[in-house]
């Protein structure tokens, strides 16, 4: 046993940290204002307070801490992507999570067990060559497999489907894994707010101010404050937030939805996915099998979990592993996702001098928390986009410049 | 094996004898018995082992809403023992046991438990290295996660789906269901009534007024209008009552007008110290083991009346031969029943190791070997949340309250709060040691909760995540409403504030069999595949399509060559019957394609055949084929096979967009084609009896003719994919068969060979033409593609040409270019990149070695700069060495275009 845990069983009384702060009164005034208290919101806030001196800032979250997405999510970090500028981007990413644990002093468990992309088409074996042509290239781990290395690396799945869905091979990526969402959440907001920034819950933000081109603050149900930057990180509400200041996101949302067997023992090491079957699997630390594939194919903004999808998922999980028929789903749910017509974020400036974009997250933000974090923390300090954030600004779309990384998403995230 | 008599034991077959073991041991049990009965009735109480602390456990409810009764029964892990009939020759183990059930080595784990406060998991395992966590901990904490063993050998089941309609659905056979369900058929309405046990009845069933339940039944099998779907779950209540009805091996989808929903309660545990050891039961519990399966739950019991229904059951079981020790009621009211003892008080704790050996009420032992706890219930709120009902806190009851308004969904008996009595709570009694479960899924005790709350997670969807607390297999059945308690408590809010975590499908669990329904592979076969078969073909599936990859058997790329060269020096035959084909008929056809492709059609002669190139709204192309026009208001066109659905969508979509005179109609399949190619091309078609004149003068390039070829109607165009003479031959699918038939006879002469798809891709790629989708990507426009002579600079609109027109003026870097490899280079394989100065500019999007160059020869993206002829590219082949090649500006075989045009 850890010796940390030493001090829960030696002490009389409960030992209490105090991880999330109560939601304080509102001032009247911030330096910056994060809209948004998710994963995104969240970590950007711990990097401003930590590395930036920036601690007079308030996240305003209209649910309960990292309720959305971040609580959605089925956790999947990896940087396969096809683009040099979202490979360096995501690759940072990965490479924050393998130091995110200690960065917060709270286990974020992340589990760095290998991503295995299934393909089912030349065409799909062809994606797969050029993005570990491109992972190669920008250092990632990252290599395509034949059906004998498929095998290998998922012993029990099932390769003797002929036809249109025979397993022809894998894009193998040793770099992929899973964290716990919600400790990376808390762990942020633990850390940002011991460093003076105030995380406010069941606060909704109803208004933006913009004079002069310039935002001075947002209205809330709690009172107005005065802010001298913005950042809107709210996942599913983004395109709604951002609307508020003026500001149209070429974002549509559609739900994304996801569902967990009953625990059993592991079996399962990898994360599989296939693009084919629109389907891929992961056994979490506590032994569910977690089942997710692509959005719904219709926009909405209905959390509601359909019948249909939970077919279809069950449809392509026992494709793959027949042998889970008997195997029975313990919970399914949904999450609304907005997405951009590239499949890549939009992070940095807005028309609107001092707000900030965080958005465009889709179904590929949880690995991207770290990583967004920092950078947008960086941004806001200096007021600056950094070099590493600039492919991904806002008016890409207006200079056909956009980052198409659909391939490298569908059934992934 | 002793049983009570008759009447108890109503669902158990004494005649017969299914004989079973578990862990090992053999044991007998009756038909009508679930597993977790027939093991009670051999005296095994205990059936596997908690989460965390590896605490013994057993069946609480003997309903199916417990955790602690999953058990692993062959290879199928997590089958709940209190819910699935016995059968015989079951194999049965406990689960998550570390050694046996009787001795788990893991039950040490809860020794330590204080070490180990919730959320533990969040503060430690991060040293002493670096990378601890991941190549010492999670190893160790993996290995432990789980329940069930999913076994290789797992059955495979048969499952199927039904879909089904009724005007009225019930949920829950039990007295109000069936009241329900009678109602609606009398007044006419087609109704289905869905209960999970084996028999309708509900609560009424497992008590003395059991009676009554044959009456009711009986009335329910007269109506002719009821159908009745026993053993049956309603797993979820989606939009538009939109139910799932679920078994092991079969889903079945209803849509009802109206749902009635009468799924009952759901009893409560009471809290105390040991609350969850084997031998602790609910009333419920003890009635159905007795009334249903003539099991006895003990010799000397103790009743915890908290819920004055306690004082029923302990007559019952006095009736039955238990004696019972005591009641033990906190509020005592005037008469103790004749002959028992009443305590007033409060259960401290349960006694025992592995079973209940007696209680703890006021400093008091009192010894017993069962522990019966009445301490009410809550309305099932899971099927009413899904559907939309708020969910209330009633102090008096000590219930929840369901507010239902959804129009279609009405709430029926213990749902509507019928027979709620002012009990309050259930008893909460934490104790200073621990062990007062509120969740028996992950061992969260009182303090657990309240040291989430403490550390800040005082949403209570933050309680839930932090803790774990309904998240389990029994997802918060007997643990919301104490855990609501609990946060309310510790937050200063209301019960009802803090209410219930989101109810989300499933109810109970659904296997993914059932879900999954019988899995079939949509495949497509064209008219001839026999034929293809026959003629020796390797098929190789394209999308949903089997195609022909090759004939014959033997060296690969020795017969691939050859075919190569049939068409190169003689004559070759494609089967493209899974080309996309439609029909673009009325009088604005020619309008409508020139809205949505980029040449002209409107200006196209009846008998040509037209190019066309279809861009999206970004101006990136997105499919290709011809037009062939027919007739002033009609055109037969083609797309490429995998896209036809899309394009075909996008026409529906943009014909809605425009209101045309026009009509789309997507004869895919419908038609079946043949590429006839090759130098001597004109000698098979001419030898076709027919009144289509295949001679150069009246059919040249680029034109069609329709009429009779071989007595088979015919779509005739003078298109190819080779760069050789070629005649395309569409006719319909059902005469492919003597139009093929036809083809080869008149070929023989001229030895005319079929040639598979491989050799289609290198006489394409030999002539430069490219594959959308494959030479092409998400942002490719005509000009990288060099295209610019398929794009009208007249006509005023078409889909993209806006974005083009704007792309134009930004400029692109990057061009599609033809690339030679010297004779005897390495050839880099497909999606490697292609560097300029060490950076990728782009990627080869098709190679080949050409057999009739000599030569390796690929199309690839480069930088625009670079597009001259003769100009080298630097590419990363496969090996990781860099290989050359050499830009051509022109087709790589005949780039004058002179053998097409014979």
């Amino acid at each position: 046993m850890p010796l940390s845990l030493l001090k829960y069983g030696l002490s009389r009384d409960y030992p209490v940290t105090g991880d999330i702060p109560a939601t304080p009164d509102l001032k009247r005034s911030y330096d910056v204002v994060i809209v948004g208290g998710g994963g995104h919101g969240l970590a950007c806030a711990h990097y401003l307070a930590k590395y930036h001196g920036v601690t007079d800032v308030a996240v305003l979250e209209k649910g309960y801490l990292a309720g959305g997405n971040t609580a959605r999510n089925t956790t999947t970090i990896r940087s396969n992507y096809i683009t040099p500028e979202g490979i360096a981007f995501y690759k940072e990413g990965v490479k924050l999570y393998g130091e995110m644990s200690g960065e917060l002093d709270f286990n974020v468990m992340f589990s760095q067990r290998g991503q295995l992309t299934l393909a089912h088409t030349e065409a799909t074996l062809r994606s797969f060559h050029l993005r570990a042509e491109m992972g190669r290239h920008m250092g990632t781990r990252l290599e395509v497999v034949d059906q004998k290395g498929v095998e290998a690396l998922c012993p029990r799945l099932n390769m003797d489907y002929g036809g249109p869905l025979e397993v022809l091979g894998g894009l193998w990526h040793a770099d992929g894994g899973t964290a716990r969402h919600d400790a990376v959440a808390w762990g942020y907001a633990r850390e940002a707010s011991r460093r003076g920034v105030e995380i406010h819950q069941r606060t909704t933000v109803e208004a933006i101010d913009v004079e002069k081109g310039r935002v001075t603050g947002v209205v809330t149900d709690r009172g107005r404050v005065a802010a001298g930057a913005v950042m809107i990180a709210c996942g599913g509400a983004n395109y709604e937030v951002a609307k508020l200041a003026g500001v149209e996101l070429p974002i549509r949302c559609y739900p994304l939805q996801a569902m967990v067997t009953q625990p059993l023992k592991p079996w399962l090491d990898t994360l599989v996915s296939s693009v084919s079957l629109h389907t891929y699997l992961v056994q979490s630390s506590r032994g569910e099998l977690v089942i997710g594939g692509g959005s719904d194919p219709y926009m909405s903004y209905s959390t509601r979990s359909t019948l249909e999808m939970k077919e279809h998922l069950a449809e392509g999980a026992v494709h793959l592993f027949p042998f889970l028929k008997g195997v029975r789903v313990l919970r399914q749910w949904a999450g609304t996702t907005d997405m951009t017509p590239d499949y890549s974020p939009i992070m940095g400036a807005s028309p609107v001098d001092g707000l900030w974009l965080d958005c465009g997250w889709g179904t590929w933000g949880f690995k991207a928390t770290p990583v967004a974090g920092k950078r947008m923390a960086e941004t806001i300090a200096a007021g600056k986009v950094p070099d590493i954030l600039a492919p991904f600004a806002l008016d890409r779309f207006e200079r056909f410049a956009v980052l198409n990384e659909m391939g490298a998403t569908a059934a992934s995230h | 094996m002793s049983r009570l008599p008759p009447p108890y034991g109503s669902r158990i077959d004494r005649s017969r004898s299914l004989a079973f073991t578990f862990e090992g041991r053999r044991f007998e049990g009756h038909p009508g018995d679930t597993i977790a009965s027939a093991l009670a009735a051999n005296g095994q109480w205990m059936l596997s082992r908690s989460f965390k602390y590896h605490r013994p456990r057993g069946a609480m409810s003997f309903a199916g809403t417990d955790a602690n009764t999953l058990v692993q029964v062959g290879p199928e892990p997590n089958v709940a023992a209190d819910l699935t009939p016995l059968e015989d020759g079951m194999e049965i183990a406990a689960q998550n046991v570390n050694g046996s059930l009787a001795r788990d080595r893991d039950a040490v784990i809860g020794r330590f438990a204080r070490f180990l406060p919730v959320g533990f998991y969040y503060r430690t395992f991060m040293g002493p290295t670096k990378d601890a966590w991941l190549k010492l901990w999670e190893p160790r904490i993996r290995a432990k996660a789980g329940l069930g063993v999913i076994g290789a050998d797992a059955p495979d089941i048969a499952v199927d789906k039904a879909t089904w309609h009724a005007d009225v659905a019930v949920i829950g056979g039990g007295p109000a269901g069936i009241a329900a369900a009678l109602e609606a058929a009398r007044a006419g309405s087609d109704v289905v009534l869905i209960d999970d046990q084996p028999a309708l009845g509900g609560h009424l069933a497992y008590t003395p007024e059991a009676g009554a339940v044959g009456e009711l039944v009986a009335e329910v099998d007269g109506a002719a209008d009821i159908r009745v779907l026993t053993d049956t779950i309603c797993t979820g209540l989606f939009e538009d009552n939109w139910l799932a009805l679920a078994r092991r091996d079969r889903l079945i989808r209803l849509r009802a007008a109206e749902v009635v929903l009468a799924t009952g309660c759901i009893e409560q545990p009471a809290i105390f110290h040991q609350n969850d050891l084997p031998g602790v039961l609910t009333a419920g519990g003890v009635r159905r083991l007795m009334h249903l399966y003539g099991v006895a739950p003990g010799r000397r019991a103790v009743v915890y009346a908290a819920d004055p229904e306690g004082y029923r059951v302990a007559e019952e079981l006095r009736a039955a031969g238990v004696e019972v020790a005591a009641i033990v009621d906190p509020a005592p009211g005037a008469a103790a029943p004749e002959g028992m003892r009443v305590v007033a008080g409060h259960i401290a704790a349960a006694r025992g190791v592995s079973h209940v050996t007696g209680v703890e009420v006021g400093g008091e032992g009192i010894a017993c070997d069962t522990l019966v706890v009445a301490a009410g219930e809550v309305p099932a709120w899971q099927l009413p949340a899904q559907a939309g009902a708020k969910l209330g806190y009633d102090d008096a009851t000590g219930r929840f309250v369901l507010d239902l308004e959804t129009p279609g969904v009405r709430l029926a008996g213990g749902l509507a709060g019928e027979g709620a009595t002012p009990v309050g709570a259930p008893p909460m009694a934490p104790h200073p040691k621990g062990k007062d479960f509120i969740d028996f899924d992950e061992d969260l005790q009182v303090k657990d909760i309240l040291n989430a709350v403490k550390e800040g997670y005082s949403e209570l969807e933050l309680v839930k995540r932090f803790s774990t607390v309904g998240m389990g297999p029994s997802q918060g059945r007997h643990s919301a409403l104490a855990t609501a308690r609990l946060v309310a408590g510790a937050t200063g809010r209301s019960v009802g504030e803090i209410g219930v975590t989101t109810a989300r499908p499933p109810t109970a669990p659904e296997t993914l069999g059932a879900l999954a329904g019988p899995h079939h592979v949509a495949e497509r076969r064209t008219a001839l595949h026999r034929e293809h078969l026959r003629l020796g073909a390797e098929m190789r599936p394209v999308g949903a399509w089997w195609r022909p990859y090759l004939y014959g058997s033997g060296d690969r790329s020795a017969l691939i060559e050859a075919e190569v060269r049939a068409v190169r020096d003689g004559v070759g035959v494609l089967d493209v019957s899974t080309l996309g084909t439609l029909e673009v008929r009325g009088p604005d056809a020619s309008a409508f394609l020139d809205r949505l492709y980029t040449m002209a059609h409107a200006t196209q002669p009846v008998g040509k055949v037209r190019y066309c190139l279809m861009l999206n709204e970004m101006g990136t192309v997105i499919d290709d084929g011809v037009a062939y026009r027919l007739a002033e208001d009609r055109f037969y066109v083609t797309a490429t096979t995998g896209a036809v659905p899309r394009v075909y969508a996008d026409m529906a979509f943009w014909n809605a967009q425009w209101r045309l005179d026009v009509d789309v109609v997507n004869l895919t399949a419908g038609f079946a084609g043949f590429n006839i190619t090759g130098p001597f091309a004109r000698d098979v078609v001419a030898a076709l009896d027919g009144d289509i004149d295949f001679s150069a003068e009246a059919f040249p390039y680029l034109t069609g003719r329709s009429g009779q070829v071989a007595g088979v109607p015919v779509h005739a165009m003078r298109i190819g994919f080779t760069g050789e003479l070629s005649f395309e031959l569409h006719c319909p699918a059902s005469r492919a068969g003597d139009l093929w038939a036809a083809i080869l006879a008149a070929g023989e002469p001229v030895g005319l060979k079929p040639y598979g798809l491989e050799a289609s891709r290198i006489l394409r790629l030999e002539k430069g033409h490219i594959l959308i989708g494959q030479d092409t990507d998400a942002l490719t426009s005509p000009e990288e593609l060099g295209f610019g002579w398929a794009v009208s600079k007249k006509k005023p609109f078409f889909v993209g040409k806006r974005a083009l027109e704007m792309r134009r003026r930004l400029g692109s870097t990057r061009k599609l270019a033809a690339l030679t490899f010297a004779p005897d280079a390495e050839l880099p394989g497909e999606s490697c990149l292609v560097l300029r100065s060490g950076a990728p500019v782009g990627h080869v999007t098709s190679v080949a070695h050409s057999p009739t160059l000599g030569h390796g020869i690929a199309l690839a993206f480069i930088h625009a700069e670079d597009a001259e002829e003769g100009r080298r590219v630097a590419i990363r082949a496969r090996s990781g060495r860099m290989v050359e090649g050499t830009v051509v500006g022109h087709a790589f075989y005949d780039p004058q275009n002179e053998r097409q045009m014979l």
